[in-house]
């Protein structure tokens, strides 16, 4: 069993954060890698990219918001719980070199991934432009752990509740018209990942992202989590999770995320009303 | 003597009840239901107990077949499983999945005149055998070397090395990158033809002798083959399979309802998600289902479909029935369970809807034109034969590659052109110093039991360099 150490809830406890006893992966762990987590005999393997990493206290962290089943069942765990089986660390680590002036646009909890990337980037030498965003007010998460992790700070709300309202992208933008950036990182809702790596083409700024498709193994040993990117199929959990973000092709990535929609839907049903 | 002869002469191979192919279409119960103590012994009566018996020959890790057999024909069934066990470490299994008819019971003699001994069945009723009446006894284990060893990979090859190792007097630690040990035995092989608590029983045994299995460890990642050896390991033996799933890279092959036979057995194996919703993994269930391919891992997946409640199921293979790869038993299986052959078809492109699902395929007709490199006739496609299949759900079981994870972090290992390691087949020494391969990472796809004759050749060379050095 891998035990929880730490339990925190963020954004109204839609999302949570575990810190999680596994010497072995924290060992290895580098930025931008995943673990694949699974809580019980019964449980299915989810993959989550870690938030963070202590070697010395051998543990590693995951931030995950309650979308379904099984998220739902972790948000039960408490301090002293564990997770029967945590798999890691997975996935290539982020390509880190100091260019210069990088941007790390963050959205959702795809701020969580983000952060150790950002945290990075900054440490060799780069000068961080971070711009997080959530919906609004409440659902923003890790503001303060983006701020010191980089030289400068855009926080953005869709509907204005909280710093600059509207999406990451127009934030993008204006910094990409005034400023020289070497590299820009995407991490959040594909759909969000898509916007800004349209905008970055157009300044021609490379730009990479972390892909999150349907996983099983996490090994490449079965190609559930295959994408296309710049013409080629790939598999996420060996050659990515990051990718180039101007080559991926999204609109198969949103599709392909919808495969098991209905059984996903069917099974937190049931599970909420187990609950209550 | 000639009396006792005329009357083995009479005796015919006892056959294997199994479920009727109406009722086991549907369940994931085993087919075929094992032996009586009664029809083993009588079965076992029909072995000649030849003086050179060539049955050993025939099989990859030389079990002493006429040794066990006599046992069971005298109704010491213990005595036949201690005998099966100093050569073979997983005799549930082999009795279950290996192709005898090519191997033990291709050779038997009694083959040139009749039927062989059904010594598969045997070997299974004596491993079941002992399960059911567990006597706990294990076999003798010599005294600790003091010398470690790391098997990468919980497939039959790795059980096998780690089950001659142990008793040898060494330490073995099995290392599993999935959450429970056994590979293609607990992933690939479908429950109906290889219960996963067999599985489980026969590791639990390796344990038993002392054999350390460790899960969830992706040797590449959570640590490489070099860091073993720093951690204080003697020798390293690799046996991770072929996992990487080959597609067609044909137009429209990552619609949703596209999935390798890796990723569909996976699911139904290990996740067990044909108990959804009773567990959390979904699997896709397809009404009009089409497997590619031709191989045991087609006929598993198509098996597997038909079982999760599919209308229809078709095998569709761009050769003829004469080249199918899959043993002829799991291809008369599959036809009593319903499922369509559609021969000499290739699929050129698959169609979607406008949410990215899966419609249909497009096929072309194929005709066979002059052996290949392989000794089986091309497929030739016949031009303007295209025509539409209409499917809901593939499943891709054209076969799979050496997974280049392990591969690619370790250094001073030579690999073939296809990404397999290249290993001495004698004694499976790697070209790196105190590492060793076998199975299917070095063959490329192939059986359990070669998988195991190859470990059982590099446990001897890791007991030699252990003892005697490199």
């Amino acid at each position: 069993m891998f035990e929880i150490v730490k339990r925190e809830e963020m954004a109204g406890g839609t999302v949570i954060l575990n810190e999680i006893a596994a010497p072995l992966i924290a060992r290895k762990a580098k930025p931008g890698q995943f673990v694949i987590i699974k809580a019980n005999e019964e449980g299915e393997r989810i993959p989550l990219t870690m938030a963070d990493t202590d070697p010395d206290k051998g543990t590693i962290t995951i931030i995950y918001m309650v979308v379904g089943k099984s998220t739902a069942l972790f948000k039960t765990l408490n301090v002293g719980d564990g997770y029967q089986d945590v798999i890691g660390p997975l996935g290539k680590a982020t390509h880190l070199e100091k260019q210069g002036t990088v941007v790390c646009v963050g959205g959702g909890t795809g701020i969580a991934v983000l952060h150790p990337i950002t945290r990075a980037l900054k440490e060799i030498g780069n000068r961080v432009i971070g711009i997080i965003g959530a919906r609004n007010r409440d659902l923003l998460i890790l503001e303060d752990k983006m701020r010191s992790a980089s030289n400068e700070l855009h926080v953005c709300t869709d509907d204005g509740s909280y710093g600059r309202p509207g999406f990451v992208t127009e934030a993008l933008k204006e910094i990409l018209e005034k400023e020289d950036v070497r590299q820009v990182v995407a991490i959040g809702p594909v759909p969000m990942m898509k916007f800004v790596s349209g905008i970055t083409a157009e300044y021609n700024v490379p730009t990479l992202v972390s892909l999150n498709p349907i996983m099983v193994d996490g090994t490449g040993m079965c190609g559930g989590c295959r994408v296309t990117v710049g013409g080629e199929t790939r598999f996420a959990c060996v050659d990515g999770p990051e990718f180039d973000g101007h080559k991926v092709d999204y609109d198969e990535l949103m599709k392909r995320l919808q495969a098991y929609s209905e059984d996903e839907r069917r099974c937190y049903n049931d599970f909420c009303r187990m609950e209550q | 003597m000639s009396e006792k002869k005329a009357r083995k002469e009479t005796v015919s191979r006892q056959a294997m009840p199994e479920q009727a192919p109406e009722i086991r279409r549907r369940n994931f119960a085993e087919v075929p239901t094992g032996y009586t103590a009664e029809t083993a012994v009588i079965e076992a009566g029909r072995c000649l107990q030849c003086k050179k018996p060539s049955c050993v020959e025939g099989c990859p890790v030389n079990v002493d077949i006429p040794g066990f057999i006599a046992r069971i024909a005298e109704g010491d069934f213990k005595g036949a499983i201690r005998n099966l066990w100093t050569r073979n470490s997983l005799p549930a299994v082999c009795g279950r999945v290996c192709p005898q008819e090519i191997q033990c019971e291709g050779q038997c003699v009694l083959n040139k005149k009749g039927a062989p001994v059904a010594i598969g069945n045997l070997e299974r009723f004596a491993a079941d055998w002992a399960r059911e009446n567990n006597t706990g006894e294990l076999p003798p284990r010599k005294a600790s070397t003091g010398k470690k060893i790391a098997v990468v990979g919980s497939g039959p090859s790795g059980l096998t090395v780690a089950g001659d190792l142990i008793v040898k007097g060494h330490e073995v630690t099995v290392m599993e990158a999935f959450h429970k040990p056994g590979g293609v035995l607990v992933y690939g092989i479908p429950e109906f033809r290889l219960p996963k608590a067999i599985v489980a029983h026969e590791v639990d045994f390796l344990e038993r002798l002392g054999v350390h299995v460790a899960c969830n460890m992706v040797v590449g990642r959570t640590v490489t083959v070099d860091e073993l050896f720093q951690e204080g390991y003697d020798a390293v033996y690799v046996g991770v399979g072929a996992g990487l799933p080959r597609f067609m890279n044909i137009p429209g092959e990552n619609l949703i309802g596209i999935l390798s036979a890796n990723e569909y057995l996976t699911r139904a194996n290990l996740m067990k998600a044909y108990k959804f919703p009773e567990v959390d993994t979904p699997i896709p269930m397809g009404k009009n289902v089409v497997v590619l391919g031709a191989g045991n891992v087609a006929m598993d997946a198509a098996r597997t479909a038909m079982r999760l409640g599919a209308d229809s199921v078709k095998i569709v293979y761009r050769r003829s029935r004469d080249e199918m790869p899959a043993r002829t038993a799991e291809i008369h299986h599959a036809e009593e369970e319903g499922i369509e052959f559609f021969l000499l078809t290739n699929p050129v492109q698959y169609l979607g809807n406008d949410q990215g699902r899966l419609t249909g395929m497009e096929c072309l007709k194929m005709e066979l034109g002059e052996p290949d490199d392989s000794g089986r006739r091309r497929p030739v496609p016949i031009s303007g034969s295209n025509f539409e299949m209409a499917c809901d759900l593939v499943i891709v079981a054209v076969g799979s590659g050496a997974n280049p994870l392990l591969t690619q972090s370790t250094e001073d290992m030579t690999l073939n052109r296809w990404g397999y390691i290249a290993a001495d087949p004698e004694t499976g020494k790697t070209t790196k110093r105190g590492v060793w391969a076998g199975g299917d990472i070095v063959t490329g796809a192939a059986t359990v039991i070669l998988a195991m004759g190859a470990g059982r050749k590099a446990a001897d060379s890791i007991h030699e360099y252990l003892t005697w050095g490199w």
